[in-house]
């Protein structure tokens, strides 16, 4: 798998984002539905947005310095002790790099200009649980660290290296463990390996006409493991649930043993959930082998749809009201204004003068009949799923609140679009950085009363540190509202800009994400919804969670890895 | 632990930045130029000027709404109607009863702005300005700023309160200057403002709105009100005007200020509802205040007309009297996000509904009293001081009459070390310093006149009247005078109090100095205007400007007078005398005459006559110790020193003395025995 990745970027090698000879944005590639196509207003909306210009540009270095790479330090007895066990080992410098990092800025920014100061020394791929039993057992035995290593798609700074750590630090690759035990079509379970990948499982699992339904964005290539380590959430939650309400059985290797439940029930009362405190560990308790988890048929029909409202406030209203009657579909996403303009100047070249035709009459239609004003208005992409004529009737009920908010139908295409930039905008920050723009996403909860004030004072927040911190240049700087609960909602942010002319922009970059965290939690948000804490947010803990709280982690962490051999240091 | 240092220490240093900024802002100056806005009032057409074309700048983020919306908005607010259901309830009334009471309420503090009211007082004001002031200067910087701030956030205007004339002359400054017009947080009693009804109702189309003076226990009064003020904060309708000093200063000088309203229009910034809000400082000095005879004859305890309509009427006459120069001096906008960044505790607000009504917390309300002193440094930073001020001081101090070229030499002297502390002087250019103070008592004639060479008070218009007429005669020159000297004293007060601290423990040694100061800064609290909790840092900086005017030396250990500077210091000490000395005839009263408790009402004429005999048989020469201004902040000052206890009664608040505790703050005051205060580790 590691071949047909970037070794500097997000996703595959053969997909990216490029400009053309003529100067015209293009996503090359087959595996995405945007692959091949050219895109004929990205490159006004970026000079626009962002004040780039294709002459500025700046280039990753091609490969991997070897000779730059920390060397491996393993000691000799540890190495015979592993061979015995016949497990796969690696000590290879671009092995060590490849799993060395998650994909913050930071870390993507070392890949290509710098080098990590501290790596794995040692990458193992274990093939089964009972494997993991026994290097776990052999870390104990010669105090060495182990960091859990899944998809690699951390955005948390969760897989970096603590740069203290004096042991040697073994990356434990999960990606070797990726089987599907068994499946149970009565109880409609499965038992699964950790390693395995969002997408080779809801394959796999399709193949006997089932799924999860849990979809992250980055489910192309995040694992179980992972998702059940960072506490995940799915785009489609409101129908399969967040990985809390999918899990039904963990199996986790500890220092101190395995834990597990006895049977694999849907509910319990025997305390406190174990589950609870594997969920949201991050790998800093052990290892996730074996999970449970509840599968569905693969639903009949799917159909996206897309309101245009107004403005933000109404849009917001009117998800609200959804939530309210808890009729969401499987997704509903808000975006603001300039994340509509964003995707729209992702639209790719019409084949046809009749669709463009059509285009300008929707358009003509939605701003001057009706009077919206396409620097305001905002869009809800919508996914429904199930039997036919329930999508449908289901379809009806949606749109029908929509309309009480003065939301207009904007049809499947607009919908489906949006949901594909979720997939490609991981892409899109390595064109970026060829061109001085970095940026990054962060996502937070919130209580319904206080969105759209979150939402507001965020923006502004990221707007102004900016040009307090001398960016030259307006960023981009905008939300959706991506979930929808009982009580509150998933915001989700994107902000980039502009670097040129300023000598550390991780660093700016940094302050700005800070500050705008700082500006979420004074709003009533959390620190996070689904990305997790790891390293980039621990600061915060203490005061999300309160001191107790943290205590009571520690004392999980203190009975259950005395030694600190899982010793990312995220979390605490 | 490493965290929760680091945050403690952050708390810290955000918490000196706060201090040092406001220091810092004390010591450099660069201010800017006046306009005067009747110049061109004068050469053209009042009427074309009522009717230009207004349209003011507005928030940014604004969507236009009738005053009649915004008056529905708050009824149908969650935190109004919480309140009405929770009253309903406990009533065992009908929610209907009581959201009728709220709609009351809301009519009668709602503003309405009608443009053609605004216009008429445009024409009015201009005419009655011009009648009465020689000129109205405008810092015309201070206006582009406010109207930058104004597109920017919520805009909280704050200016001083010497007179009614400040919200009119505030109004029809932003009208000149194509700015919205405020709605005015303006206090009134029952038979006070709204009494007015005429100009009341003109000024409530004009954009002010009316609150009750006392409402204490009316929760739906505080509810509507608090809701009224933050919607119309929160929807950047119009910026909100209103008074920290809570009502017009009687002295001139700065009152301690009021938290209430400035924690509620703190709040929807506490709570994200907005992003920022800008607190803008307005310092509005006259030369001549109209009232100035009013407040003396109030201060003394003979009861003022009520402002009813007719009595404004009859104000007339003032018309044709000449009230000399007004100063506005708009400050700096100020923005409560900087100022709060680091000092807030974001939880209260995140665990709790925003439109449940919350106690602010104890670091919200010590961040309220903070901000609340800021501003009023601010606004005393940027008070004019017009030639006049320096008279009266020096006049004040050598009583009953003074060679007039003497005291022409003593008022520029006064001048040059006004300036070394930071006064802002307005001294016409080229302007020599007799013609300055030859137009000073020209323009207060009914305070003092020049009679063969001298300079005398006019209070001889009774000579061979009764003992008591005399005095009450001379009390009230007095108090006028000092209404203008008292705008020196809050620039005044830090190196003056360590010269007093000097003089009273008579010793050199540092240590001993600065628990006298401290004592005397803790004694005078309500009389002047100290940030709070930085009693180090106020010694620091009289010691600073002592020094800087050569009037003492400093070492690690010592102070020392200067051999010239004994001048300086006898003067700086002299004329804080008058307080000094009221005090503690004040005290003197509370520990012989008090024995039983005792409300306000009975202690402000008991202390009187007890003043008024001593004067009578000539045992004191303290006029202020008159003043029902100085005696209730003695009282005051007792209660917050432990001396006094102040109870809550059915029928207002009742006091009761410790006799042996104010006799031990006397003998401190008498020097007989050390201030026993803890003295600070480092010095």
């Amino acid at each position: 798998r590691q071949e047909l990745l970037k070794w500097n970027g997000w996703g595959y090698n053969d997909s990216k984002f490029i400009f053309n000879k003529k100067g015209q944005a293009e996503f090359t590639g087959k595996r995405y539905r945007l692959g091949g196509m050219v895109l004929p207003t990205f490159k006004e909306w970026i000079e626009k947005t962002f004040g780039a210009s294709l002459e500025h540009k700046t280039t990753s270095r091609a490969s991997l310095n070897v000779n730059d790479v920390p060397p491996s330090i393993v000691n000799e007895e540890f190495l015979q002790d592993l061979r015995a066990t016949k497990i796969s080992y690696s000590q290879d410098a671009e092995d060590r790099v490849f799993r060395a990092h998650g994909h913050c800025l930071h870390e993507i920014f070392v890949l290509r200009e710098g080098m990590f100061k501290r790596i794995p020394d040692i990458v193992v791929w274990p093939v089964c649980h009972e494997d993991v039993v026994k290097i776990v057992e052999l870390a104990c035995k010669h105090n060495l660290c182990i960091i859990p290593f899944g998809g690699g798609t951390s955005v948390s700074s969760a897989l970096e290296c603590p740069e203290e750590e004096k042991r040697t630090i073994v990356s434990l690759d999960t990606s070797q463990m990726n089987r599907i035990l068994w499946i149970d079509e009565r109880n409609l379970t499965a038992c699964v390996e950790a390693g395995i990948v969002g997408q080779d499982l809801e394959k796999q699992l399709a193949e006997s006409g089932f799924c999860t339904g849990h979809e992250p964005d980055s489910m192309e290539f995040s694992s179980l493991g992972g998702w059940v380590a960072t506490r995940a959430s799915g785009m489609k939650k409101n129908i399969y649930g967040n990985i809390e309400d999918l899990v039904i059985h963990i199996k986790m290797v500890t220092p101190r043993g395995i834990v597990e439940k006895n049977c694999q029930v849907p509910r319990m009362s025997t305390g406190p959930d174990i589950h609870h405190f594997i969920m949201g560990s991050e790998g800093t308790l052990g290892v996730v082998t074996e999970v449970t988890i509840k599968i569905r048929p693969v639903p009949e029909y799917q159909k996206y749809g897309s309101v245009v409202f107004p403005n933000f406030e109404r849009g917001v209203a009117c998800l609200r009201e959804v939530a309210k009657q808890r009729c969401a579909p499987a997704s509903i996403r808000l975006v603001d204004n300039a994340q509509f303009q964003f995707g729209h100047a992702l639209k790719p070249q019409v084949a046809s003068i009749f669709t463009s035709f059509l285009d300008g009459l929707k358009k003509f239609y939605i701003t001057k009949f009706k009077g919206f004003d396409p620097n305001i208005l905002c869009v809800a992409t919508l996914l429904f799923e199930g039997d036919r004529e329930k999508v449908l009737q289901h379809e009806k009920q949606v749109y029908d609140i929509a309309t009480k908010f003065g939301g207009l139908a904007a049809g499947e295409d607009n919908g489906q679009r949006g949901y594909m930039l979720t997939f490609v905008i991981a892409y899109l920050r390595d064109l970026g950085l060829d061109y001085y723009v970095i940026g990054e996403s962060f996502e937070t909860s919130v209580p319904w009363d206080r969105v759209l004030d979150l939402c507001r004072n965020v923006k502004e927040r990221i707007v102004r540190e900016c040009k307090e911190k001398g960016v030259q240049f307006a960023p981009l700087s905008t939300c959706r509202v991506t979930q929808t609960y009982d009580a509150g909602a998933c915001v989700y942010f994107y902000f980039a800009f502009n670097y040129r002319g300023i000598s550390d922009p991780v660093h700016v970059y940094e302050q700005i994400e800070r500050a705008a965290r700082e500006e979420i939690l004074a709003n009533g948000g959390s620190l996070s919804h689904h990305h997790g804490v790891g390293k980039l947010r621990k600061r915060w803990m203490k005061e999300s969670i309160s001191d107790v709280g943290l205590g009571m982690l520690r004392s999980v962490k203190e009975y259950v890895d005395p030694n600190n051999i899982f010793g990312n240091k995220n979390l605490l | 632990t490493v965290a929760k240092q680091t945050t403690e220490w952050l708390e810290t240093v955000s918490h000196s930045l706060f201090v040092c900024s406001q220091q810092k802002e004390l010591t450099s100056k660069k201010r800017d130029e006046f306009e005067d806005i009747l110049e061109e009032r004068r050469l053209s057409s009042d009427l074309r000027y009522a009717m230009k074309c207004y349209t003011p700048v507005i928030y940014k983020g604004l969507s236009p709404c009738k005053p009649n919306a915004i008056k529905s908005a708050v009824l149908q607010s969650e935190q109004v109607q919480y309140v009405i259901k929770q009253l309903a309830k406990e009533m065992g009334e009908s929610p209907d009863i009581v959201q009728e009471e709220a709609t009351e309420i809301l009519d009668e503090m709602g503003h309405s702005m009608q443009l053609g009211a605004v216009r008429f007082f445009a024409f009015t004001l201009s005419k009655i300005f011009k009648q009465l002031f020689q000129r109205v200067c405008v810092n015309e910087e201070g206006m582009q700023r406010l109207q930058h701030a104004i597109q920017e956030h919520p805009v909280v205007l704050l200016p001083s309160h010497r007179s009614y004339v400040d919200f009119l002359m505030l109004s029809y400054l932003l009208y000149t200057y194509d700015l919205a017009l405020p709605v005015i947080a303006a206090g009134i009693g029952k038979a006070d403002f709204l009494g007015m009804k005429i100009v009341g109702e003109l000024l409530r189309r004009a954009g002010a709105f009316f609150m009750r003076r006392s409402f204490g226990g009316n929760r739906l009064y505080w509810a509507v009100f608090a809701e009224y003020v933050k919607t119309m904060l929160r929807s950047g309708y119009a910026p909100i005007e209103f008074f920290l000093e809570g009502t017009r200063s009687r002295t001139a000088k700065t009152l301690t200020p009021k938290f209430g309203l400035l924690s509620i229009v703190m709040e929807p910034f506490f709570k994200r509802e907005i992003f920022d809000t800008y607190l803008v400082p307005i310092s509005i000095s006259y030369e001549r205040i109209l009232e100035e005879s009013l407040y003396a004859y109030e201060l003394l305890g003979v009861p003022k007309p009520k402002e009813s309509t007719s009595g404004l009427l009859k104000a007339r006459r003032i018309l044709s009297d000449n009230f000399g120069t007004i100063h506005i001096y708009v400050g700096q906008p100020v923005s409560l996000r900087t100022l709060a960044s680091g000092r807030i505790s974001r939880c209260p607000y995140n665990l709790v509904p925003r439109h449940l009504p919350q106690k602010p917390s104890e670091d919200i309300q010590e961040f309220v009293s903070d901000v609340a002193y800021k501003m009023e440094l601010l606004q005393i930073e940027n008070m004019v001081l017009s030639p006049w001020v320096l008279v009266a001081a020096v006049l004040l101090q050598n009583l009953p009459a003074m060679d007039f070229e003497l005291l022409i030499e003593k008022t520029l002297w006064l001048k040059g070390l006004t300036q070394t502390f930071g006064g802002f002087i307005e001294w016409p250019d080229n302007l020599c310093a007799k013609k300055a103070v030859m137009s000073g008592l020209a323009l207060h004639s009914n305070i003092a006149r020049l009679v063969d060479g001298h300079v005398v008070l006019n209070d001889k218009q009774v000579e061979d009247g009764a003992v008591g007429e005399i005095v009450f005669k001379r009390a009230l020159a007095i108090l006028m005078c000092a209404t203008y000297r008292n705008q020196l004293l809050n620039v005044f007060v830090r190196p003056s109090l360590v010269a007093v601290a000097l003089q009273m423990t008579r010793s050199f040694r540092k240590e001993e100095v600065y628990s006298c100061f401290s004592f005397l800064r803790d004694v005078f609290s309500d009389e002047f205007i100290f940030f709070p909790g930085i009693s180090l840092k106020d010694f620091e900086e009289g010691c600073f400007l002592l020094t800087k005017c050569d009037a003492i030396q400093t070492s690690q250990q010592e102070i020392y007078p200067t051999d010239k500077g004994g001048v300086i210091v006898s003067f700086l000490s002299a004329m804080f005398r008058p307080f000094v000395e009221g005090y503690q005839l004040i005290f003197r009263y509370l520990s012989k005459e008090t024995k039983e408790a005792f409300t306000e009402k009975q202690f402000i004429p008991g202390v009187r006559n007890f003043v008024f005999q001593l004067l009578e048989k000539g045992n004191t020469q303290c006029y202020e110790a008159l003043s029902s201004d100085m005696q209730k902040n003695a009282l005051a000052a007792l209660v917050q020193l432990g001396a006094v206890k102040k109870k809550k009664m059915s029928n207002g608040f009742t006091y009761s003395v410790n006799q042996e505790a104010v006799n031990k703050i006397l003998d401190m005051f008498d020097a007989r025995i050390p201030v026993q205060k803890p003295v600070a580790a480092r010095l």
